[in-house]
């Protein structure tokens, strides 16, 4: 996973509530078995006017001109800013893989479901959450502002403003560990591997059946 | 000190280490895997040279790809089929059960684990799909994860998680004739909104919940993930217990006596202390269906469209604003003036045997009304198709003009060929009517099976309470 330390990026507004990862990355791309492929597809009935499929040649398609993230002055923006609920339904990480791929490695609403925010922490994406008067003010300063651009810091826990204006976020500690250190879960976990082996020979003998072979 | 609540219970007896800060290492008695979500963590594995910690706690099934016509030809489309073919070879090459497209024993994850006793009491049960909430309805602590942690769990057989706050909703008093286990879900999702659950577990409790049967406890659970919360869980009781017994998977002679006795004490103690509760009485609620591209947006069947005009939230009047544009459907519109043009029965939510019976005691010797372009029941798994037509419901339902299928997720998310096309207008026993789930344009309404059959009957919707 790669570390994430500092960001500044250009800030793209996504004025919706409830996002659904259904609109993030729509089912036809999840027949996929690679972990790459999904960027060109991120919000894809949303981005284009025609119908999405694996394999098309998206450079070729046709784009819907109202959909924000086609508009010019958000081209290269790497924090996605939306309203409550971003995130949520299935638990298809390609969500994420496709926010990434597409360049987002912040993602700031008011809130997240659960899952999606969980799956963000283990692709180096930070999910940010403020708190949705700050978000409601950021999304006039973006509309008002073009090159908008915000600089998120994860130790400091900070995201400045043009302005300098400055909020704090709060972030568990142990993700904000893995995320600033880019570290493998697997590994961290297999370091505890004589504990598990210790829960499997207690729980045999408590709960049997739950051992069958 | 408060007594534990069944999530407090569960979740210490799988603890094997906590740090400072309450990250904790969860111990997962079952994983069932799927094509969708299991490739890249397969393929994780492999280029890391991990082997899988242990094989026997992982069941596998293809669900969300298959075809649900003629399967003897395999699978036509390539992409999908090369998705099957990997969990095949990914099963194959390190040692994990699965049950194939040919195998009697295949269907939708979440119906199979259940069917099978995979699914027990008191376990912790993950899977690559947010609908594992499903097998809450065991009392066992059962969530979706993504692909990574479905690496992780494999790998491990852990994740590293933090614990949820706990929430009770308690569906208190009778329900009504007529009303199922989906209109009380829907009712909840109403009552809390999609986003109502989240951070907490929810625990499914009252009246109206006890009286349910396994199969409407695992619709209720089903939707847990549509209030936002990642895990839903009903107490075990004695029509839990008849449920498991006897299932392939589920323990036999002394191991079964030792089990029931332990699962007695799986259910919150009288004097648990929830962090949330929300209280709804069960004799209010009529059936249910959504009208708008979430969840929550529901309403009972005599009830109307609403006018996103008197909602004081400008976010909240944006949300209905789009919603409605999409469904087109003008505000003020009466839920049984909403024609229809396809019928689907089906899905985790309600593809189970009682879902066929409830939905085959609509249809019975009656006609699919005529501007229904396609009525289609898809049952759950093949132990449910043969079960239904040894039962004689799969005649019910071609004599009315149903379409029989073969088992799997069809058109919940239309992933295999079934699908809307744009502008089409379903009744759905699914869970899910987001913008674009069925078929990109496509327009959902969530219905129980009862009044999804009614729909098609009618050929809009009504209150399928007039017809009992
Ligand atoms: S039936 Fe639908 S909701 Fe259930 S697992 Fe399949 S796709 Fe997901």
């Amino acid at each position: 996973m790669e570390k994430f330390e500092k960001w500044t990026g250009l800030v793209a507004p996504i004025d919706h509530s409830n996002v659904d990862t259904d609109a993030i990355i729509p089912k036809q791309f999840l027949r996929s078995i690679h972990r790459t492929g999904f960027g060109p597809n991120l919000f894809d009935e949303w981005r284009y006017l025609d119908h999405g499929a694996p394999g098309k040649d998206n450079s070729k398609r046709p784009l819907n001109p109202k959909f924000v993230l086609n508009n010019k002055r958000y081209q290269g923006a790497s924090i996605l800013l939306a309203r409550e609920n971003f995130g949520c339904g299935s638990s298809r990480e390609h969500a994420v893989w496709a926010l990434e791929e597409y360049g987002f490695r912040v993602i700031i609403s008011p809130s997240f479901a659960d899952i999606f925010y969980n799956n963000c922490f283990k692709n180096g994406v930070l999910a940010l959450v403020l708190d949705a008067q700050t978000i409601d003010g950021l999304f006039k300063d973006i509309a008002a502002t073009p090159g908008y651009s915000l600089t998120v810091d994860l130790a400091a826990q900070t995201v400045t403003t043009p302005g300098g204006a400055s909020f704090t976020f709060k972030v568990d500690e142990f993700r904000k560990h893995c995320l600033l250190n880019g570290l493998d879960d697997i590994g961290l976990t297999l370091q505890h591997a004589a504990d598990i082996m210790a829960y499997e020979k207690r729980r045999r003998t408590e709960a049997p059946w739950l051992f069958p072979a | 000190m408060a007594g534990k609540t069944l999530y407090d219970k569960i979740w210490d007896a799988h603890v094997v280490r906590s740090e400072a800060g309450g990250t904790t290492l969860l111990y997962i008695d079952r994983h069932l895997v799927h094509e969708v979500t299991s490739a890249q963590a397969f393929d994780g594995l492999r280029l890391a040279g991990r082997s899988p910690w242990r094989v026997d706690a992982a069941l596998a099934v293809a669900d969300h790809n298959v075809p649900t016509t003629d399967r003897s030809q395999g699978i036509d489309d390539p992409v999908s089929r090369a998705q099957v073919e990997a969990l095949d070879k990914n099963c194959a090459e390190f040692g994990i059960i699965e049950f194939d497209m040919a195998d009697v024993r295949q269907g939708i994850v979440h119906v199979i684990g259940p069917e099978q006793g995979a699914t027990l009491p008191g376990m912790t049960v993950v899977c690559g799909d947010s609908h594992t909430s499903t097998h809450g309805a065991f009392g066992a602590l059962a969530f979706g994860i993504g692909t990574s942690e479905v690496e992780h769990v494999l790998a491990t057989q852990c994740l590293i998680q933090k614990k949820a706050n706990n929430m009770l909703i308690d569906v208190d008093g009778e329900t009504p004739m007529g009303i199922t286990a989906k209109d009380i879900v829907l009712a909840i999702i109403g009552k809390i909104g999609t986003a109502g659950g989240t951070g907490c577990t929810l625990e499914f409790g009252g009246q109206a919940i006890r009286a349910l049967s396994m199969e409407g406890r695992m619709t209720v659970c089903n939707m847990s993930i549509e209030a936002g919360a990642r895990a839903g869980l009903i107490g075990v009781d004695q029509t839990t217990v008849e449920y498991v017994r006897g299932r392939p998977f589920a323990p036999k002679g002394k191991l079964w006596e030792q089990a029931i006795a332990a699962w007695q004490d799986l259910r919150s103690d009288a004097d648990a202390k929830f962090d949330r509760v929300v209280h709804i009485d069960a004799a209010t609620i009529k059936p249910q269906v959504t009208w708008g591209t979430s969840p929550q947006m529901v309403a009972p069947i005599d009830g109307r469209i609403p006018d996103p005009g008197a909602e004081a939230d400008p976010i909240k009047r944006e949300w209905m604003e789009r919603a409605l544009k999409y469904m087109d459907l003008p505000p003020g519109t009466g839920i049984t003036e909403i024609k229809l043009d396809k019928v689907f029965i089906g899905s985790c939510t309600n593809g189970r045997i009682e879902d066929l019976r409830a939905a085959a005691d609509v249809v019975r010797g009656r006609k699919v009304a005529a501007n229904i372009k396609l009525a289609m029941v898809v049952p759950g798994s093949g132990l449910v198709k043969r079960q239904a037509e040894d039962e004689g419901l799969d005649q019910v339902f071609k004599k009315a003009g149903f379409e029989w299928r073969e088992p799997g997720c069809s058109m919940c998310l239309g992933m295999n060929a079934d699908q809307l096309g744009p502008g089409e207008r379903c009744a759905s026993t699914s869970n899910r009517n987001f913008e674009g789930r069925q078929g990109k344009g496509g327009r959902t309404h969530l219905v129980s099976p009862a009044m999804a059959a009614a729909a098609a009957i009618a050929g809009h919707f009504v209150d399928v309470r007039e017809w009992h």
